[in-house]
């Protein structure tokens, strides 16, 4: 579910988001929502949905009786699992933290929270509009009114140094519980980060030191407990986000709102579909059709070989070789994954699957293009 | 057929730019040989090429009707001669088809090398020559200080120079009447057996091969029987007429007269420049001197970047050299480059223009290996062999002797250039043997190796200049040289498209380019990679590419599969264009740009 409005514009982040000034008739506008679930349920019907997830932007801003409403309809459209995951995504600030008892008494059983720093000034650098107090309050609010609660932050950031994000990452991990994601900061087209960064004006770290960061990284959460079981996401056992994992995995996916992707499954045939960016535009598709979808397309064994490929070798569980093997029509290139093994960058489990070792994972993307060739 | 009084054979010396092309289309307009809507800028120009470059590839020749002050008509045949050293035997053929030439200076440039070189060799061969200052209407033209340089650096008499305006016609008249007035008229004997010099030739899709002659003796007509005396070969006569530009046949051609003929000749190389054609059942005695076969000077490897263009790349050699025998080519197989030809130019322009030609005409992508001369081997066991790829080296114990060849390189120059350039002349192994200043202008000579100079001498002179200092050169000799065979090893894999012939001063310091060069063009891999310069078994430089430490997307949820996707896609491709040693992927640029190796 792709909320895609945002109260400002963060400077690193090339999401779908926009910011909207002006009279906003919310009631309206979800109802396109409802109006999507419904066709998308007649596309992919008697499903049984494992998790939902509010993404954006930031659907914190979303009034409680809409994210309501859109659970209620996908209840009423498929069928939702005993132990069905409801995540939604909020920004630390304080109106945000006042909505969490309505948005839990709405369904959601999950907050992940964009905190990004637990210091001051990268705090403002980064363009975030809330205060180390906030996100610390946010915290723990979240953890009182929700079972599971995961938060966000950004390192390798331009002129941080080892040592400080040692401390920083300390004590975030002193205010987890079960979950965190931890993203290393990424220079994305089409942001002000972008511009700057090309401008010279943006210290960002070198490949040598972002791979420390990295290494670091991994070494604290293991010693802590939240071992990462994705590149960027860490989890006790059994705390994972399911929804994420059912990207990760490669399994079935709608996509709702503005911007949102899907894989679905129509008739044995994976589909990747995509909808209108512009929340606008968007709207104004459903109401006229009854989808935003822009994208719709079969995908062949090909792409779907190598989205497993790269979406299943970001977790700690790594891939199914016979899976691949069903997608692609074709094994794996023996050849080429001794190498990679004689290497130290990939190694065959118990189970028989094949996953990137901690040595290939900061170098994922290389790993990924020379068994993907 | 025309009296030998009322003919006039002469070619346009100049430097490129200074305004042949324009002047020649010039004469054209002025003596009708095409009406003003016919009139393409720089008609004798005919290729591509030839047009963007301002140069002209292979000899063109236009027959003109001229009504001179003095009420006779004449016939004035222009020859257009290739304007590059590369060319020079076919410059020199050209030249000796007529009696006189214009030599063009542009009067605000003035005499550059390439202008030298060429009017030398219209000396050499006896012309008369009429200097004509072009561009005479710019502000910046100085009519009196280079007709002063043409005495100086020439020895012509520039007193009765002729100043023009190619390009807004200015003098056109006066250039037809001193070409008229102050040129021989040519020398024959009709009833003598036909003599006559194949000047050039080139293919023609409706007509097969056509082949510019010059009558020196007798006639040629349509239906003769006539034999190329050097290849021996006879062919009966399709079609013997002239240019106008436009083709044109004429029922014969006499003494003194330029044209073409046509005949089944099937392809370009069965016509040799400057062979003797005479009349198959009545033959002159002796053919004409200075016939010589085309030589290639330069060798290097040219590869399709995507292997499965290998057999295009063939057709298109062959359809290349269909037009141009002095280009050859054979299959060479490359460990580093897959199948590809190893090919013989006449000299470093010629090779560009055929690179071009074959990526332009034929759209077919291509690798070069770095260019290299000819040597020559002088084997222990007294036998002798000519080494045209380094590759083929054989082993050094076997060696007695190696030898280079060498040039007589011409260097004009605003005095302000001059130290740099003498250093690079210095830095390449030259011998100056001449430095005369004439004005602001030093002209020096030097003698030095090709080998050298096949390595972007020219880009670096151009550049050292500031684009003002012209070059011009001649084959010399061959002299032994302290040569010996630098190989490139990529994670100890010999990379064979990388090894060349240097001088042993030099091979360090070209080693040490080379793996520094490679460090920046070769991707980070996963493992570090050594990269060597290697004498036989001894390394003389070393640099290492250090392993891969960051390489992964963080952020990748649902709605970034097609996006990560779409980037596999185009790495893949990115892969396949790579060139894979042993595990390491060089991508093909790598091989592009180190073999561009500049002086730093």
């Amino acid at each position: 579910m792709h909320w895609p409005f945002c109260a400002a514009k963060c400077p690193y982040c090339d999401f779908n988001s926009h910011v909207h000034r002006g009279p906003f008739d919310e009631d309206a506008y979800v109802e396109n929502y409802l109006t999507e679930i419904s066709q998308t349920a007649e596309l992919v019907p008697n499903r049984t949905v494992r998790s939902i997830f509010f993404g954006g932007g930031t659907p914190s801003l979303m009034q409680p009786q809409s994210v309501e409403k859109i659970i209620n309809a996908i209840s009423t459209k498929w069928q939702l699992s005993n132990d069905v995951e409801i995540t939604l995504e909020a920004n630390p600030t304080s109106v945000e933290q006042e909505k969490f008892q309505a948005i839990r008494l709405a369904g959601v059983n999950r907050v992940s929270l964009g905190v990004q720093s637990l210091r001051a000034d990268p705090l403002a650098a980064l363009g975030r509009l809330h205060s180390v107090e906030d996100a610390v309050a946010a915290v723990k609010l979240a953890q009182s009114n929700f079972d599971r609660v995961s938060y966000d932050l950004i390192y390798a950031r331009p002129n941080q140094t080892l040592d400080e994000w040692r401390d920083e990452l300390n004590e975030a991990l002193d205010l987890a519980r079960e979950h965190i994601s931890l993203y290393a900061l990424t220079i994305e087209h089409g942001t002000r980060y972008y511009d700057l960064f090309h401008a010279g004006k943006l210290a960002m770290p070198d490949p040598e030191l972002s791979a420390d960061f990295y290494e670091l990284t991994q070494e604290i959460c293991e010693a802590r407990g939240l071992p990462a079981y994705e590149i960027s996401n860490h989890a006790a056992p059994g705390e994972e986000s399911r929804h994420n994992l059912t990207y990760w995995q490669y399994g079935e996916y709608a996509g709702i709102g503005p911007g949102a992707h899907g894989r679905l499954l129509i008739d044995g045939q994976r589909h990747a579909t995509s909808t209108e960016r512009m929340p606008f535009k968007w709207a104004e598709y459903v109401s006229a059709k009854g989808d935003g979808f822009v994208e719709f397309d079969a995908l062949s064994r090909g792409e779907q070989a190598d989205e497993y490929l790269l979406m299943g070798l970001r977790l700690k569980t790594g891939i199914s070789p016979s899976r691949f093997e069903a997608l692609a029509g074709q094994k794996l290139r023996q050849e080429q994954i001794d190498h990679l093994t004689e290497i130290g960058f990939v190694e065959i489990l118990a189970d028989g699957n094949l996953r990137v070792t901690d040595k290939g994972w900061p170098v994922l993307d290389a790993v990924v293009a020379d068994l993907a060739a | 057929m025309t009296d030998l009084k009322h003919i006039r054979n002469f070619s346009i010396v100049a430097h490129i730019d200074h305004g042949k092309s324009t002047l020649a289309d010039r004469l054209i307009q002025k003596t009708g040989g095409l009406a003003e809507r016919e009139m393409q800028q720089q008609v004798l120009d005919s290729m591509d090429i030839e047009r963007e470059r301002g140069i002209t590839i292979k000899a063109q020749t236009v027959r003109l009707s001229y009504k001179a002050n003095n009420g006779e008509t004449y016939v004035l045949n222009l020859i257009d001669t290739p304007g590059h050293v590369d060319f020079a035997y076919e410059v020199n053929r050209s030249l000796a088809a007529c009696e006189g030439s214009l030599l063009v200076v542009d009067a605000s440039q003035g005499v550059e090398a390439q202008t030298l070189a060429n009017v030398y060799q219209a000396i050499e061969v006896d012309h008369e020559i009429v200097p004509v200052l072009n561009k005479i209407d710019l502000p910046a033209a100085e009519p009196d200080r280079v007709k002063q340089q043409i005495e100086d650096v020439i020895g012509l008499d520039a007193t009765d120079a002729v100043e023009i305006s190619a390009k807004t016609g200015i003098g056109i008249d006066d250039v037809l009447e001193a070409i008229v007035e102050r040129l021989p008229s040519p020398i024959g004997d009709r009833d003598a057996p036909l003599k006559a010099m194949l000047v050039d030739s080139w293919y023609d899709a409706y007509l097969g091969v056509i082949v510019l002659i010059r009558v020196i003796d007798g006639t040629i007509k349509k239906g003769q029987k006539v034999k190329m005396m050097n290849t021996g070969a006879i062919y009966d006569l399709d079609r013997v007429g002239v240019f106008t530009p436009k083709l044109v046949e004429m029922p014969e051609l006499g003494p003194g007269e330029i044209g073409f003929i046509t005949a089944s000749i099937k392809e370009v190389a069965d016509t040799n420049v400057g062979d003797t054609i005479t009349d198959a059942k009545k033959p002159c005695a002796q053919a004409l001197e200075g016939f010589r076969p085309a030589q290639p000077v330069v060798f290097c490897g040219l590869f399709p970047v995507d292997a499965n263009d290998f057999e295009d790349l063939r057709a298109a050699m062959g359809k290349l050299r269909l037009n141009d025998a002095s280009f050859s080519y054979e299959m060479e197989t490359s460990a580093a480059l897959g199948f590809g030809f190893r090919c013989g130019f006449l000299g470093l322009l010629h090779l560009e223009i055929i690179q071009e030609r074959l990526s332009r005409e034929f759209d077919l992508d291509l690798i070069a290996t770095a260019p290299s001369v000819v040597y020559e081997l002088g084997l222990r066991d007294g036998s002798e062999t000519q080494l045209h790829n380094p590759a083929d080296m054989p082993d050094v114990m076997k060696i007695e002797e190696i030898r280079e060849p060498w040039i007589k390189a011409n260097i004009l120059t605003p005095d302000e250039y001059l130290g740099p350039i003498l250093k690079l002349c210095q830095d390449r192994r030259g011998i100056q043997t001449d430095l005369t200043y004439v004005g602001t202008r030093a002209m020096v000579q030097y003698d030095l190796p090709l080998n050298e100079v096949v390595f972007d001498f020219y880009d670096r002179l151009k550049s050292i200049s500031k684009g003002y200092a012209s070059f011009d050169y001649q084959i010399s000799d061959y002299r032994a040289g302290d040569l010996v065979k630098m190989s490139v090893l990529v994670n100890g894999e010999p990379v064979d498209a990388l090894s060349m012939l240097v001088h042993r001063s030099a091979a360090e310091a070209r080693g040490r380019v080379m793996c520094e060069k490679l460090k920046e063009l070769i991707p980070q891999h996963l493992f570090k990679i050594p990269i060597q310069a290697a004498i036989g078994g001894k390394v003389i430089a070393r640099e290492t590419i250090s392993a891969l430490r960051k390489d992964v997307t963080a952020k990748c949820y649902g709605g970034d599969a097609t996006r990560k996707r779409k980037l596999l896609d185009k790495q893949k491709a990115g892969k396949k264009k790579m060139r894979q040693f042993g595990k390491v992927e060089i991508p093909q640029e790598a091989f592009i740009k180190a073999l561009k190796m500049g002086d730093n």
